[in-house]
């Protein structure tokens, strides 16, 4: 297993006492698997990539529960540790290619300093790593673009150049946060065919945090769907989308608009996710929720096994079978 | 008879460097053409989206229906009595030091209508599906979604007939999404409005227009009825747009990836703006610029090559 995460609490202190971001999050990722992580915005997607990773914005911090990299625990190292499995370990590819890459620096420049610091190499055989993985991630005319700054790139380029960058130490893991979300649909294809291309290749394993259901649907092995702070569904990609096991997961898939010829009222979920500091008794999704009863209000549902995944709904509890 | 035409509308901007700099360097002027020769005539009540990827004009178009900017070129006719506009993001296109009645209430003293405002406004809230008691709060109390509805109401107050969307629902989660474009249809059969919807997402189009015009660099490059053209699209790049949005029934359907980008509008491709990327170029495409002929402006389709 590269990637186990279990039992993951994640806090930011306030001033009107401890709001719970993320909370017995569980999940593993296999070499060369990709894993989709998807929720609406506030659902604790994003957060879950930044705890991996040691990134979390203080006052966010680590409350609970283990982060372990190839057996390794991680969660708990400190800081100057923790920056060296970063650089080495995981590779990182965010949303803004333009705030992953440094304007003052050319691309090659960027690239030789990440593969000196991490594999022991001079800088001329850097720099013909850094042109050979220009040349992986499709980037034309790699030997002269090496020597051009991040502003000479349009955004498919630039975020080509981020990958380049996020595989540069040859990592076991990439956390890739939304990669797609800025580009158009015709550079996000790419984009999405190179992922699944480094990924199947190198036997890299692949945290695919997105909003985007089709995304994850091009990309994935296994989705984990996140609401309010908690997986609310884990599962193989066919079967959480042609057969949703959680009903948060079911509103989700039906309001996303499909081409199609016929105009259809699109399906909705009542009402929006709760705030953190306003997370309701019991099941979280239990206001909105079409299917809830007593139980929902009253006590939380955990991960239960449901069709060939697992989903935290007591709709799936062996009693209520 | 049509609710509004364009006809060979074009808008230049000004993208030169400063007047010094070009005397001092010897630079001459340039222009970037954003909206290229558009034709459009939108019919009463019907909702015509315009899609493409950025850069392609599709905003600059809504903005001239509008009148935020003035054509440089062609002639834009009005036959209705008022038009509104909505925008992407409803963190911005509200004034946050306003209480939501007022905003809402500002077309109407803008435009002197006789009418009991408290009354009119909370029959607005109601209409977008807020409370009429949601008028005494301020923006940041509410999401995006509840916000993109004040949006709508305010829009709605004014009373128009045409409705200019430019990507109401892109900053929206997908749930909430599903609501705004549900409210937006509900309002358009109730009222009558005609829509003209500017958006990049594809499925989106497909589930709230009657036509859908296709642009590319500045030019429409196929125009027709939603039905026809998402399943019998002709022009390459229309085919383009819809193989690469991601497939969600996973029927592992094989899709041809499409290199490269859209091409820098301040030079733009002689000839078809699309042929650099097009697989059906030939030396006409690189030469001559294809005309509007039925729906789709492409040489290879009309040639029957294609």
């Amino acid at each position: 297993m590269i990637l186990e995460v279990e039992d993951l609490r994640v806090e930011f202190p306030t001033r009107r006492g401890e709001l719970t971001a993320l909370d017995q999050v569980s999940f593993q990722i296999k070499e060369g698997e990709i894993l989709g992580v998807v929720g609406e915005s506030g659902a604790g997607k994003s957060i879950t990539g930044l705890a991996v990773i040691g990134l979390l914005e203080p006052p966010g911090r680590i409350a609970g529960g283990e982060v372990r990299l190839e057996g390794r625990r991680i969660d708990n190292l400190p800081r100057e540790e923790m920056r060296k499995v970063r650089g080495r370990k995981i590779g990182v590819v965010f949303q803004d290619p333009l705030t992953s890459l440094n304007p003052l620096y050319t691309v090659g420049q960027q690239l030789v300093e990440t593969i000196t610091t991490h594999l022991p190499l001079s800088r001329k055989e850097a720099r013909d790593k850094a042109i050979a993985l220009l040349k992986e991630v499709g980037i034309p005319g790699a030997e002269a673009r090496l020597d051009h700054y991040p502003h000479q790139f349009s955004g498919g380029m630039r975020q080509r150049v981020v990958i380049a960058l996020a595989i540069a130490a040859e990592p076991v893991l990439i956390i890739a946060d939304e990669p797609t979300t800025a580009l158009d649909v015709s550079i996000q294809a790419q984009i999405i065919a190179l992922l699944k291309r480094l990924s199947a290749e190198r036997g890299t394993a692949v945290m695919l945090i997105t909003h985007d259901m089709g995304v994850i649907a091009e990309t994935s092995h296994r989705v984990a769907v996140m609401y309010a702070g908690r997986i609310a569904e884990v599962g193989p990609v066919r079967d959480v989308i042609h057969a949703p096991r959680h009903p948060y997961t079911v509103g989700l898939m039906g309001s996303i608009p499909k081409i199609s010829v016929e105009r259809q009222r699109l399906a909705q979920i009542e009402g929006a996710m709760p705030r953190l500091n306003a997370i309701p008794p019991g099941c979280a999704f239990n206001p909105r929720c079409p299917k809830r009863f007593k139980r929902c209000l009253a006590e939380r549902p955990d991960l239960m096994p449901a069709g060939s995944g697992a989903a935290a709904c007591w709709l799936h509890a062996p009693a209520h079978a | 008879m049509p609710l509004l035409t364009l006809e060979g509308v074009s808008r230049d901007f000004d993208v030169s460097r400063p007047w010094l700099n070009r005397v001092i360097e010897g630079e001459p002027r340039r222009l970037l053409r954003a909206v290229d020769r558009v034709d459009l005539a939108v019919e009463q009540g019907e909702t015509l989206a315009l899609v493409g990827e950025s850069g392609c004009g599709k905003s600059t178009v809504a903005r001239l229906i509008v009148g935020l900017y003035a054509p440089s070129a062609g002639r834009i006719a009005f036959y209705g009595r008022r038009m509104q506009m909505i925008f992407q993001d409803p963190y911005a296109s509200l004034n946050p030091r306003w209480r939501v009645r007022d905003i809402v209430a500002e077309p109407i003293r803008v435009l002197n209508m006789k009418t009991d405002l408290a009354r009119r406004v909370a029959e607005l809230l109601v209409q977008v599906g807020l409370s009429p008691d949601d008028g005494d709060k301020y923006p940041h109390e509410f999401s995006g979604g509840q916000r993109q509805r004040i949006s709508i109401a305010r829009a709605l107050a004014g009373e128009p007939d045409l409705l200019v969307c430019d990507e109401p629902t892109s900053a929206l989660d997908v749930s909430v999404q599903a609501q705004i474009l549900n409210l937006m249809s509900e309002l358009q059969r109730r009222l009558g409005l005609t829509y003209v919807f500017i958006s990049h997402n594809l499925a989106v189009v497909s589930q709230v227009a009657d036509r859908v015009g296709v642009m590319y660099l500045g030019r429409i490059v196929e125009l027709g009825s939603t039905a026809a053209l998402f399943t019998r699209p002709q022009h390459p790049y229309t085919r383009m747009l819809l193989d690469a949005v991601p497939d969600l029934g996973m029927t592992g359907k094989p899709r041809t990836p499409v290199g490269g980008e859209v091409p820098n509008p301040l030079d733009p491709p002689s000839g078809c703006a699309f042929h650099p990327r097009c697989p059906h170029a030939n030396d006409r495409c690189r030469r001559e610029r294809p005309t509007f002929a039925g729906a789709v402006a492409c040489h290879a389709v009309e040639e029957r090559r294609i």
